[in-house]
């Protein structure tokens, strides 16, 4: 058997697997989306007509399209720098020399991760309340009057990103020590005696070291915070004033709540466009810098 | 010891005794009470075993629709109103007029005309109502009397009067009505009221920018304008009832459940502060649309008799009754009113009476989401980002563009039918 055959082989079985359950129903969904396909044709399948692009033209004429993606873009461009800065903060005071009860606070940082995001938006729902939540109950001791976080249209956004960024950062910290920990204590050292201060010591040392991991955590977090989904769902409903309706909001009303399945289909694959868009430059851009 | 029936139920469930076995799916509180019903239901029919299964509310419409898509569906089950001109569409139940013909005891007359309307379709029964809801507002007698009004307001006029009334006693950091942003019911009962059709032409398009439509925004607007309600969603205020009973609100428009739950949650002080009343309409008491669910029989049930039996079982008068007292519910039928345990509730009264001015919500399947753009555009036009022109102009286009496929359907349909009635001739 030659080398090449042989690899073909041993990779069938889990092709074969990919092949059916991912690559068979991506190719049914864009099928699917040139068709209007709803609840009348589950009735009858004459009802089912073929629409070509019509879904996508409309999609891209609908205000409420452009809306949802001015909301998931405001989430992912405030949230996903936030998120990497939080977490790069967090894992460098784990890292510190100086820090102490370190595994506490791995864990403690680690936790929201592991919890369920219904369970902890409840909370924070709590938490936000206007009148009685402790946000602004602590907020009025500095004199700042209540801000009505879920209920105003310009608050809901932020609140969903502060909630956002709590919830995830854990994650990308526990890379991001992985990361710090590999990098080499004599470089630090050598930085230390030609007298260097900390601020500089991360910007030429940590920092270039870290590029990699910093690249792929950005490209995993993009990934995840273009998917906003489960916290505008359990937290506002994509109100007030569908200010919190990010695409994926947006697909699951139209598929799984009205069974506009040739529409949803459409919308899972402009996300996927679009995904795919922002990831490839921000590969190219890494691999200009020399990052990769 | 009703754990231990359940236990007991599932557990014989799997057990093929020889009976005919019918499966009923009922969804959420009730689906749980209703069990209680059925061991008198198996005692008087002993061939038949009941089989109940309860769905979570929210979960129940995509897990029907998915059950129809898989062949999958039950005997009979209990649906929300607004989803049967749906289901009837999918051609997945069984018209009942046969039936009701042959069934004395479940007669169309005794129920109130819009539950029972709700369930007939292109003039066929297809669901027998099981219990009703409308909502109406729940307000503060004390509050009331403390401006100087004596009795309920009954007209949109009035209400207003009372509002302001009420707004000027309570000052800035509070109100005099509660009407939710994350629901479109509040503004839909008072579109309802209007004597123009929510929808025209076969349900064709949206008729938002009639008259009475448009009466009833601006009114929805005033009473945002003029601070009379919160700009809040039902989940902002963490807990409606103590709200109330704080006086942040003094009328609340919302269903029968709060009935029960006021009474459990307000203090013993209290008490005596709260009334129902019925729904201020334009010129007098108004309508108000007929929710709640009914029994619907699936056409791929191959159990169909046994199946009407536990409807017909369950609509009788008097176990209508016992539901009540286990669920709160209100029956559909007037004479299951005449019990006293319905006809002495105080609460209850105004229901009963606004029950006979309730509306259906046009039938046609895409009214849920049309529901919803009612919410959308309501919580716009109540923050002032749409005037009330624009917000019936926005509405008609959004309700014009999800009845399109209807319309393409309905001129296909009379399209196939013209030439064959030309042939006839």
């Amino acid at each position: 058997m030659k080398p090449a055959t042989a690899g073909w082989v041993f990779a069938a079985p889990a092709l074969s697997v990919i092949g059916l359950f991912f690559g068979l129903p991506v190719l049914a969904a864009l099928a699917l989306s040139l068709t209007d396909f709803d609840i009348y044709s589950l009735a009858h399948i004459d009802n089912l007509r073929f629409v070509a692009f019509d879904n996508y033209v409309n999609l891209l004429r609908n205000p409420l399209f452009w809306s949802a993606l001015g909301n998931t873009l405001y989430f992912v461009v405030v949230g996903v720098p936030l998120s990497i800065a939080v977490s790069l903060g967090a894992a460098m005071l784990l890292h510190s020399k100086l820090g102490l009860f370190k595994p506490f606070f791995r864990t403690a940082f680690f936790a929201p991760v592991v919890t369920t995001v219904v369970a902890v938006a409840v909370i924070w729902r709590y938490l936000f309340h206007t009148r009685y939540g402790l946000v602004n109950w602590v907020l009025s001791w500095v004199g700042i009057d209540p801000v009505d976080w879920l209920g105003d249209p310009h608050w809901a956004m932020p609140t969903i990103i502060l909630f956002a960024v709590w919830k995830n950062f854990g994650y990308n910290m526990i890379i991001f020590l992985a990361g710090l920990q590999a990098i080499p204590e004599d470089l630090h050292e050598a930085a230390r005696i030609d007298g260097a201060s900390p601020g500089r010591q991360f910007r030429h040392i940590t920092l270039p070291i870290l590029g990699p991991v910093l690249l792929m955590v950005s490209i995993l977090t993009l990934a995840g915070y273009f998917q906003l989904f489960a916290e505008p769902y359990v937290i506002t409903q994509g109100g007030p004033l569908q200010s919190t309706v990010s695409v994926l909001y947006l697909m699951y009303e139209e598929g799984f709540k009205w069974w506009n399945l040739g529409n949803a289909s459409a919308v899972a694959f402009l996300l996927f466009v679009l995904m795919t868009a922002v990831t490839s430059g921000l590969m190219w851009v890494a691999r200009r810098k020399g990052v990769e | 010891m009703a754990l231990c029936a359940l236990a007991l139920l599932g557990s014989c469930s799997h057990r093929d005794d020889g009976r005919e076995v019918v499966r009923f799916w009922a969804m959420g509180f009730e689906g749980e009470v209703v069990t209680q019903l059925i061991p008198e239901f198996e005692r008087r029919h002993p061939g038949i075993r009941v089989e109940v299964q309860q769905l979570p509310i929210t979960a129940a419409h995509e897990k029907l629709l998915t059950a129809f898509a898989g062949d999958a569906l039950p005997d009979v089950c209990a649906i929300g109103n607004t989803w049967i001109s749906e289901f009837a569409l999918l051609d997945a139940l069984t018209p009942l007029d046969p039936r009701l013909a042959q069934t004395p005891s479940v007669q169309a007359r005794d129920y109130f005309s819009g539950a029972w309307d709700t369930g007939v379709i292109d003039g066929r029964a297809y669901a027998v109502p099981w219990y009703v809801e409308t909502r109406l507002p729940f307000y503060r007698q004390d509050l009331l009397k403390q401006v100087g009004i004596a009795r309920p307001p009954t007209t949109w006029a009035e209400w207003k009067t009372a509002m302001a009334a009420i707004k000027r006693e309570v000052g800035p950091d509070r109100y005099a009505v509660l009407f939710p942003l994350n629901e479109p019911e509040p503004l839909l009962n008072l579109g309802i009221q209007s004597p123009d059709p929510l929808l025209r032409e076969d349900g064709r398009y949206g008729n938002f920018r009639s008259p009475g439509f448009k009466r009833a925004l601006s009114f929805y607007r005033e009473v945002f304008d003029r601070r009379w309600a919160p700009l809040a969603s039902n989940t902002q205020i963490a807990n409606v009832w103590n709200e109330f009973g704080r006086g942040y609100f003094s009328f609340y428009v919302n269903g029968p459940w709060n009935i029960a739950e006021f009474k459990r949650r307000l203090p013993a002080d209290l008490q005596p502060t709260w009334m129902t009343m019925p729904l201020p309409g334009e010129h007098g008491p108004g309508a108000s649309v007929a929710g709640g669910a009914s029994f619907v029989l699936f056409r791929s049930s191959q159990h169909q008799d046994a199946a009407w039996k536990l409807i017909a079982y369950l609509s009788e008068p008097e176990v209508q009754v016992r539901f009540h007292g286990l669920s709160g519910n209100l029956p559909p039928r007037r004479a299951a009113w005449d019990a006293p345990v319905l006809a002495n509730d105080v609460y209850a009264r105004a229901f009963r009476d606004q029950l006979e001015r309730a509306r259906p919500t046009p039938k046609v399947p895409e009214w849920e989401r049309i529901a919803m753009e009612i919410k959308l555009v309501g919580e716009q036009l109540a923050n002032g980002r749409l005037s009330v022109d624009e917000a019936a102009a926005e509405l008609d286009r959004r309700a014009d563009r999800i009845l399109e496929k209807r319309r393409w359907m309905l001129d296909r349909q009379a399209a196939a039918q013209m030439p064959a009635a030309g042939a006839s001739r």
